[in-house]
């Protein structure tokens, strides 16, 4: 994250870019190259695959750089060209599903629906006795940070392509929602129930990861009820 | 507003895009409710959580291979 601060700004990097200036090309290489590696993911099976759309890219942009008329941010630019490069791929792996319109698992309740008291009961809609979220505690520990980071990362890979993507763009690489919907061409609307349901699958992992590593260190002393 | 439709609308009041009615009985409920209140704030941790991935990195053979391609394109 710290890396993405330090590049010069895109008039600088362009003309530097332009000029074949080597140093300038490996900083954005090694910047913005794993980012874009996560992004390919969503689009094409394997991490080969991947590693070559994000070659593909690459060589697309040094030979394109004379072209860039700076329209939109470099890197937006950037991953435009990956996104065009990983869906034409992703066609011919037969795996890119078209953003258009929802498909019927993106639809339903994000949390399970056995967490709440069913109708007719008192109080229907609200959380049943024992299910509602408990206070957890994101370690500060930098290990036990790095084990949060890793269960989010294999959150991240086992969700569909779709969503993967979005929540990628959004939350990884913190791109704002008109930049991710011009991107995908998606509707705001679709966007934000990609996104809702992606988090709430990454949330509901890191609940269950956070509530085995609690019950070992705290039991079950405080309820946190109201 | 229900726990079972809060828990639908955490991301559209993150966005700011909830109609202003809803908003406002999205706040009232959070205000009520501590399970949704912890809902809430789990939520943005995961969000905060997710955004402290360090990327992959792609392989010393591919970076060297845009390298000489780079090199290349240079000299042309």
């Amino acid at each position: 994250m710290a890396g993405a601060r330090d590049l010069p700004p895109d008039e600088v990097l362009v003309q530097r870019l332009r000029d074949g200036d080597e140093e300038t090309f490996v900083l954005v290489l090694d910047t913005w190259s794993g980012g874009m590696l996560r992004l390919a993911m969503s689009f094409v099976s394997t991490k080969a695959s991947a590693e070559e759309v994000v070659q593909d890219t690459w060589l697309a942009v040094f030979k394109g750089i004379s072209d860039f008329e700076g329209r939109s941010s470099l890197k937006t630019w950037v991953y435009r060209i990956l996104v065009n490069t990983a869906k034409a791929r992703g066609t011919k792996e037969s795996r890119t599903v078209p953003f258009a319109s929802l498909v019927p698992e993106e639809e339903g309740p994000t949390v399970d629906a056995e967490r709440f008291r069913p109708p007719g009961e008192q109080h229907a809609g609200h959380w049943a006795v024992d299910q509602e979220p408990r206070d957890w505690h994101i370690p500060e520990d930098h290990v036990l940070r790095g084990e949060v980071r890793e269960v989010i990362a294999q959150a991240l890979d086992e969700l569909p392509p779709r969503l993967r993507t979005v929540i990628t763009l959004r939350d990884v690489a913190g791109y704002g929602s008109e930049e991710v919907c011009s991107l995908l061409e998606i509707s705001p609307g679709n966007q934000r129930v990609l996104l809702h349901r992606a988090r709430a699958s990454l949330r509901r992992k890191l609940e269950d990861y956070l509530s085995g590593a609690q019950d070992v260190a705290v039991g079950g002393d405080e309820r946190g009820l109201r | 507003m229900d726990c079972v439709d809060f828990v639908e609308l955490v991301t559209d009041f993150l966005e700011g895009a909830l109609p202003d009615a809803d908003e406002l009985r999205f706040i009232e409920h959070l205000a009520e409710c501590s399970g949704c209140e912890r809902y809430l704030d789990q939520f943005r941790q995961t969000i905060a959580a997710t955004g402290e991935l360090t990327p992959d990195r792609i392989s010393p053979d591919a970076r060297q291979q845009l390298l000489t391609a780079f090199r290349d394109w240079r000299q042309q």
